[in-house]
């Protein structure tokens, strides 16, 4: 049904919208300027903030842009004394509660209580300081995320992201009045509480009360150092978000820019960490293969579904909300550890280095990655040493005053560099699924793939819950228990649509034999450590900038890549290999 | 007995022993609309302390099409200095459960729930064997409406009918952004109704006596009686039904005690009234609105210590949801301590008024915005004392 439209004027001007909308939105429409604090086109519209407060004709009191409707009629004025007013006395009583030291802050130059107060020329600060001594003490219990509650500004963003985006609640408010703020379950440290390490709130968070916790400088100093050999990669997702930060838009020029840029900070190899998502590819598929025969093998053992475990955080979300799930999870290792491992063996010899001289910094839109480090947790494994998000490499590539675009291209290490266009997919939703059924019906048929399966529409999109059937007619000796039947692939999409999901499987019984999941919107193109701002507009955008690569990639099937013959041939079936369970699987 | 110059009026509290239900049974005779319009033309406003016309809210609510729809009474009474709900609840239950009742039979609801406040917690015996008594008795009429008791969790807020609502839900007692209004979206997002329990005793109060009798009260802005609590320096203090309409003067000729300096309207949300303006002042919807709290100040009291105790009230009682009331209040307590101590000039008070005055008008719930009424009255009136 068509929505009617609704006439109403803004500071004079007249605009119409679809019935439904906001003051808000009609003001975007004629790109008319509304400062907003605790709003985001994510979230759920909270109107707590009220910065975003506008004049009605006829109303004494104000109302909140965000939240109000528009009426026919309506006549709107965002500029009038009484707003403006209004508007600078919020800025300020924000402020009044805020650890306003700006210069030492981690987001300075990127806040959005810091644009407020330049934009509304907050000088003296005219109310009490209300931040307490001891609520500058930030939490750094987790290995991810760094919390500092001196720099709250109670607009609940971070709330509503990990409660309604992700089904995690690590947040809510508690107390009231002036006690009031967003505090973990019973205020523990956030080590010790349920929380992914997804980094959903530190990219929505409009100061730095949430931030990741940063590793850059423990790169650099790594870099310093003339014995060490420092390898980086640098995820696809990443290279094509950070143009957002450092003023270029991705082309099929940058990537070699961005490999020159990192060999110029000192990175001693840059590889492409597509490669290692191929050979994750190529082991997820075949344990995929492995765990349908073992159900058709023992009936009366539930090994199905499959599901994928890669998306760092996922598997502590299965372990606290769905521990009936753990044994379906994949072992397979994320493409960031597999990358750690094989450049800490393979590549060692390869280039006859002394692991222990060897240094590998991965770079991923992934907060959670920092969990897996030898640096970020105790836990962590040593394959890979510093794991960086997208915003700590951009702070390092400002930091050492490079201009990408006028760098001459470069190239990757030609070791482990070649990938599929597979590789690429593996980083939006949906695209790990897309990449097996490549892999997959090839290997089980024998034949090539037709071209309609190279691209999966019902798998691509901003669904919560994407699913597909795929039908082998013909098959391979040794696999004819799948002939002819309807194998199911679903994609969670968000970890928020986990819970439905999995409650949906568990109450229905509903057949599924392979279930992909990206704790992050959008998978790793969304992930919670790529440049503020965000927003489902931008995942949207550089997921297809993703699908592009893939296009026009010349091999497009983790399988067809022959760089991954020579490593599993030279080192990862040879007998005296035989650790490559150990490499690739937990 | 001194003698009386007000006139006592005797509404709510009288005609009940017998009560048998017996006006409800007539009321569930007529039609809902015709209902309604009586309820409209006897002028009853909201006794809560917003004074929304009650027939008007009824009837936005019969408009709304839902299979659900629920009828909430609001016995969160907090504000301060207000007690009379407590009063009608003991002593005359009956009559606001048949106001909920005739309320879900105009507006096709079949559910009524009572918010009651946490502190009042010793009624729900009471409360709980007249819903027994009340239930038997719908029965009887064939009218298929209960009502159950909700206990609330004892915040000041909760009484604002959105954070009322959201506390029912099992969330945070916190205001949601109006419109939409409880009417088309409360309770589990289906059209409700809340009043006041003063608002339905008074609507039963109309059904038995009719509007054009209730209309003989008051003046044409504020119809009817109300129940004013009458507290601090007075000889005679509790629950007192009076005429709308009356001046403060009326008022304080008649209960206070000698030297009253100033009145206290409305709770600590209101205003305060000093007695150069008791003579104009008129009690009702076209002066001074409230829920019905009065509480006198003599001139021993200090005008400072009841400004400060409201405004720690507030910082406390605030939800915190929205930055003008959450840090507004802890910034005019502290300013105003800061003044009284000398720490700050004399003119930060100006500060602290303009910043009340933008509470005023950004707060996001009548919490936030009442903040500036007894913050501008109690200073505009009585700056020496704040100040110095």
């Amino acid at each position: 049904m068509e929505k009617s439209l609704i006439n109403l004027t803004i500071n004079n001007i007249p605009v119409s919208v679809e019935d439904g909308s906001t003051i808000l939105d009609a003001a975007h429409r004629i790109n008319m300027h509304i400062p907003t604090l605790c709003y985001h086109p994510d979230l759920r519209v909270a109107g707590n903030c009220r910065v975003c407060v506008v004049e009605l004709s006829g109303q004494k009191e104000l109302v909140t842009a965000c939240s109000t409707a528009v009426t026919e009629g309506m006549v709107v004025s965002t500029n009038s004394p009484k707003v403006r007013t209004a508007r600078k006395t919020i800025v300020e009583l924000l402020l009044s509660e805020h650890n306003a030291d700006c210069t030492k802050c981690y987001r300075n130059g990127n806040c959005e209580l810091q644009w407020l107060a330049s934009e509304y020329r907050i000088g003296d600060h005219v109310y009490h300081d209300l931040v307490k001594e001891e609520e500058k003490l930030p939490d750094t219990s987790s290995s991810s995320i760094v919390k500092d509650d001196s720099k709250c500004v109670r607009c609940q963003r971070c709330v509503r992201t990990c409660t309604d985006m992700q089904g995690v609640g690590t947040f809510s408010v508690v107390s009231k009045g002036k006690k009031q703020k967003v505090s973990t379950f019973f205020g523990k440290s956030l080590k010790d509480v349920f929380c992914i390490d997804c980094g959903q709130c530190t990219s929505r968070c409009p100061t730095a009360a949430l931030t990741e916790k940063p590793l850059y400088e423990e790169v650099w100093d790594a870099l310093a150092e003339p014995q060490k050999h420092v390898v980086i990669s640098a995820t696809p997702s990443v290279r094509v978000a950070i143009g957002q930060e450092l003023g270029f838009e991705y082309n099929k020029h940058s990537d070699a820019k961005i490999v020159a840029a990192l060999k110029l900070l000192g990175f001693d190899t840059v590889v492409d960490s597509g490669y290692f998502n191929d050979i994750y590819i190529m082991e997820l598929c075949t344990e995929f293969m492995l765990r349908m025969k073992q159900d058709n093998e023992e009936k009366n053992k539930k090994v199905l579904p499959f599901i994928t475990s890669c998306s760092q955080g996922w598997v502590s979300f299965v372990r606290t909300l769905f521990p009936e799930n753990e044994p379906l999870l994949s072992t397979c290792k994320s493409p960031g550890l597999i990358y750690g491992a094989l450049i800490k063996t393979y590549y060692a010899d390869k280039k006859a280095l002394d692991s222990k001289d060897i240094i590998t910094v991965s770079v991923t839109p992934c907060t959670a990655a920092k969990n897996e480090t030898a640096n970020g947790s105790s836990q962590g494994a040593a394959e890979v040493d510093y794991a960086l998000t997208t915003r700590e490499l951009v702070r390092m590539i400002r930091q050492s005053g490079i201009d990408i675009e006028r760098l001459e291209p470069d190239v990757y290490d030609t070791l482990m560099s070649m990938h599929s266009g597979a590789s690429v997919l593996t980083e939006v939703s949906g695209g790990t699924t897309e990449a097996v059924i490549r892999t997959l019906s090839e290997l089980v048929t024998g034949n090539e793939l037709s071209p309609e399966w190279l691209k999966i529409n019902s798998l691509r999109g901003e669904n919560g819950i994407k699913e597909t059937t795929i039908k082998f007619t013909e098959v391979r000796a040794g696999w004819e228990f799948l002939k002819d039947k309807e194998i199911r692939f679903a994609v969670v999409n968000g970890s928020g649509n986990a819970a439905k999901f999995f409650n949906d499987l568990k109450e229905n019984e509903h057949e599924c034999h392979f279930v992909e999941v990206m704790v992050c919107h959008g998978g790793c193109i969304g992930g919670g450590g790529q440049p503020i701002p965000v927003s489902n507009e931008l995942i949207k955008a550089r997921s297809s900038v993703l699908y592009a690569l893939d296009e026009v990639a010349s091999v497009k099937k983790a399988h067809e890549n022959v760089a991954l013959n020579t490593v599993y041939r030279e080192f990862l079936s040879k007998a005296e290999h035989q650790e490559t369970q150990k490499i690739l699987h937990y | 007995m001194e003698l009386q110059s007000q006139k006592r009026i005797e509404l709510i509290f009288s005609d009940y022993t017998s009560s048998k239900y017996k006006t409800l049974e007539r009321t569930l005779e007529r039609t809902p609309d015709d209902i309604i319009s009586e309820l409209m033309d006897s002028g009853l406003k909201g006794r809560g302390n917003v004074g929304f016309p009650t027939g008007m809210k009824w009837k936005f609510a019969r408009r709304e099409v839902s299979d659900t729809k629920y009828v909430i009474c609001n016995a969160n009474e907090s504000e301060t200095g207000t007690f009379k709900d407590r009063e009608i609840l003991e002593r005359v239950p009956r009559k606001v459960l048949s106001g909920m009742a005739v309320c879900g039979y105009c507006i096709g609801a079949k559910k009524g729930i009572i918010y009651l406040r946490h502190e009042y917690g010793y009624m729900k015996e009471h409360i709980l064997k007249e819903l027994g008594i009340f239930h038997e008795h719908v029965r009887q009429f064939n009218f298929d409406f209960t009502i159950e008791l909700f206990m609330g969790s004892g915040s000041y807020v909760s009484g604002e009918e959105s954070a009322l609502i959201e506390s029912m839900e099992g969330y945070r007692a916190e205001p949601c952004n109006k419109p939409p209004f409880p009417v088309s979206r409360g309770l589990y997002g289906c059209p409700t109704v809340v009043n006041n329990v003063e608002t339905f005793a008074t609507a039963q109060v109309i059904f038995r006596i009719g509007a054009e009798e209730f209309l003989k009260l008051g003046t044409a802005y504020s119809a009817g009686s109300k129940l004013f609590s009458i507290s601090g320096d007075t000889r005679n203090p509790g629950i007192h039904e009076l005429e709308l309409g009356t001046t403060i003067e009326d008022v304080v000729n008649e209960f206070g005690d000698k030297n009253i300096k100033s009145v206290q309207v409305g709770g600590a949300s209101g205003y305060c009234i000093p007695q150069r303006l008791f003579a104009e002042t008129v009690i009702g919807f076209e002066g001074l609105t409230t829920g019905g709290s009065m509480i006198f100040f003599n001139n021993t009291r200090s005008m400072y210590k009841l400004l400060h105790e409201y405004l720690r009230f507030f910082a406390e009682e605030s939800c915190g949801l929205c930055t003008p009331c959450r840090v507004g209040t802890q910034q005019l307590l502290l300013g105003i301590e800061a003044v009284k101590k000398g720490e700050k000039p004399v003119t930060y008070i100006e500060v602290l008024k303009k910043l009340a005055l933008n509470m005023k008008t950004s707060a996001k719930c009548g919490l936030g915005q009442s903040v500036a009424n007894p913050f501008i009255s109690i200073l505009e009136n009585f700056k020496e004392e704040i100040l110095y």
